[in-house]
């Protein structure tokens, strides 16, 4: 028997999230006989816009819409959502900041298995869907087996999948409102209070052609020098991976990744960086990316263009004094 | 505040290279280094952080096999009041579901008003805050990088979304938070915090103290099993520049010319 599959929509400010359409493709590699609902929840025309998007890819679109969810909170919609949807089947949710709130405790409430953060899948046999994972910073590959003989919460990594958008669906739009609020908003227990813009500081690394980017590798703090020095010899600005904004190394204007700052250089320069799927997230534009790391196994290194296997402590220095050489 | 703290013993993936073991389709475990998951450090400081400004106590879980210990421990010492060790046969090969269910059997054996987890450990999954939240009936809230005590009864927290944006949530006690780093500077562990917490009891708890069944724990009750590991296929690998430095730096100049990163 097919599957029945509902994708969760993300969207914002009326427009729908790429991920929709990576849900799509995600589905049909789970199940190409599977039916896919799509379910986007939010209020007015904003939603409206993203339904009328969604239904062109879709088979059927289930619209919540409410102004309470103009701002939807992962701990409000997890129970609208158990109101429609049935138990048994399967709801993909992408693994990001709201899935990573709405989607485990999701799972807990449809007494479904829960599956995350897949960036790939095998086929389904004897009610088991295997899926393939990442574990280890990336380093290692997993293989697992999902039990979804009473459905199953599954989260997918955004990116894993391509976007498809080829497809004519013209699905209808459904109204599930009444359903999903058939005895009010339901209370939960944190409010949503306001939304903070990331600050914008001195530099802004979103418009530079040339990114000297360094991770842990740099080690300390006193070595960021080098870092520096690079930048300047190459008229190219330094930026970073997360654990450099955790220590408070680097201001978090210069964070690469998901959580920070999506960057679109000519050049990359990864120094030391492990190649983490949250930083990679953040560099677009098909840049030409050199990764130095002394772990040949780094993640960075199927990402990137050319390598070099070294410490960048030994490495950068060497660099900045033959460009130096050459300039002058 | 009483705050319970979830940790886990990871391999140190910056010490280690992890290899696979291809006798058991698992990873080579015996050279590994292990340390305690970076998430949860945060998320254990942050527990300190609030009881040594509004009183209350801070007690770290691991559902582990007897290495476990040293990782409580360490915790112990950085100022965590006591540890629990979570620890049967019966609870080897657990899934996500299986650990939070562990977890919320040992929550429930006490009064606590916090329960933190990091965001994610060594297997990625950013999974058991949330499961163990709705177990638990709490309020939930992931990927949180400051926390604020309001009363006894609320606080109000800062969610990290993309782009370093923010989300601010006052959230009701008794709830469940995943930690994210950076939300506080770890401190390092004292010597002497070391050997007060070598001399503390670290009481070990099994299927029987929580009044848990063995068949909905472990192997037997999980929904996701591992089946393989592999590496990544290398298809677009990058191209390996290999030599002395000086021709390495030679040829990679040569290339960043080609590509604007040298002008």
């Amino acid at each position: 028997m097919a599957l029945h599959i509902y994708s969760y929509i993300l969207h914002n400010k009326g427009v729908i999230d790429d991920t929709a359409f990576e849900a799509i493709s995600a589905a049909g590699v789970i199940d190409p006989d599977a039916s896919i609902t799509a379910v986007a929840a939010g209020s007015g025309l904003d939603l409206d816009a993203v339904c009328n998007q969604a239904s062109k890819h879709y088979q059927e679109v289930w619209k919540i819409d409410s102004e309470a969810l103009s701002y939807p909170d992962a701990e409000v919609i997890r129970r609208l959502l158990v109101r429609i949807i049935p138990k048994g089947d399967i709801v993909l949710i992408p693994h990001e900041h709201f899935g990573m709130d709405l989607a485990p405790g999701l799972s807990v409430m449809l007494d479904a298995a829960y599956l995350s953060d897949a960036v790939d899948f095998g086929g389904i046999g004897d009610g088991r869907l295997s899926a393939i994972r990442q574990e280890f910073n990336g380093q290692v590959n997993t293989q697992v087996e999902c039990d979804i003989s009473n459905g199953a919460v599954i989260t997918i990594r955004p990116g894993s999948f391509k976007g498809d958008e080829g497809q004519c669906a013209n699905g209808p739009i459904v109204d599930k409102t009444s359903e999903a609020m058939e005895g009010g908003i339901p209370a939960v227990g944190r409010r949503f209070l306001k939304f903070v813009e990331a600050e914008v500081g001195e530099i802004d690394i979103t418009q530079s052609e040339v990114l000297v980017s360094v991770g842990r590798g740099i080690a300390d703090e006193d070595n960021l020098e080098i870092a520096f020095d690079l930048a300047k010899v190459m008229g190219g600005d330094v930026s970073c991976s997360r654990p450099i904004v955790d220590a408070k190394w680097l201001e978090k204007e210069r964070q690469v990744g998901n959580s920070g700052k999506t960057v679109k250089p000519k050049v990359y320069l990864a120094l030391g960086i492990s190649g983490a799927f949250q930083h990679l997230a953040g560099l677009k534009g098909n840049p030409f990316v050199v990764a130095v790391n002394k772990n040949p196994k780094a993640p960075i290194f199927q990402a990137a263009d050319v390598g070099v296997i070294a410490d960048i402590l030994d490495f950068i220095p060497e660099l900045t004094d033959k460009i130096n050489e050459i300039k002058r | 505040m009483e705050i319970f703290v979830c940790v886990k013993r990871v391999p140190d993936t910056g010490e280690n290279e992890i290899e696979l073991d291809s006798g058991s389709n698992g990873i080579k475990r015996d050279d590994l280094v292990y340390s305690i998951n970076e998430w949860d450090n945060y998320a254990v400081e942050e527990a300190i952080q609030i009881r040594e400004k509004h009183g209350g106590s801070v007690t770290v879980v691991t559902v582990d096999n007897e290495e476990g210990d040293e990782v409580l421990r360490r915790e112990m010492a950085m100022g965590a009041d006591r540890g629990v060790l979570v620890m049967d046969k019966a609870f080897e090969g657990s899934d996500g579901r299986g650990i939070a269910s562990i977890l919320k059997a040992v929550v429930e054996k006490e009064h606590y008003d916090l329960v933190l987890t990091g965001v994610q450990a060594d297997d990625g999954a950013a999974q058991i805050g949330g499961l163990l939240a709705a177990m638990l009936g709490w309020p939930y809230a992931s990927i949180v990088n400051e926390i604020e005590i309001l009363d006894e009864k609320k606080i109000r927290i800062h969610r990290e979304v993309a782009g370093g944006n923010l989300e601010v949530y006052e959230v009701d006690l008794p709830c469940v938070l995943s930690v994210q780093t950076g939300i506080n500077e770890p401190r390092y562990v004292p010597i002497r915090g070391v050997m007060k917490a070598a001399g503390l009891d670290v009481p070990v708890y099994g299927t029987a103290d929580l009044g848990l069944s063995p068949e909905s724990v472990g192997e037997a009750g999980a929904t996701v099993k591992v089946k393989n590991y592999f590496v990544p296929e290398a298809g677009d690998r990058a191209e390996m520049l290999e030599g002395s430095t000086e021709e390495i730096i030679d040829k990679l100049i040569d290339l960043l010319k080609s590509k604007g990163g040298v002008r």
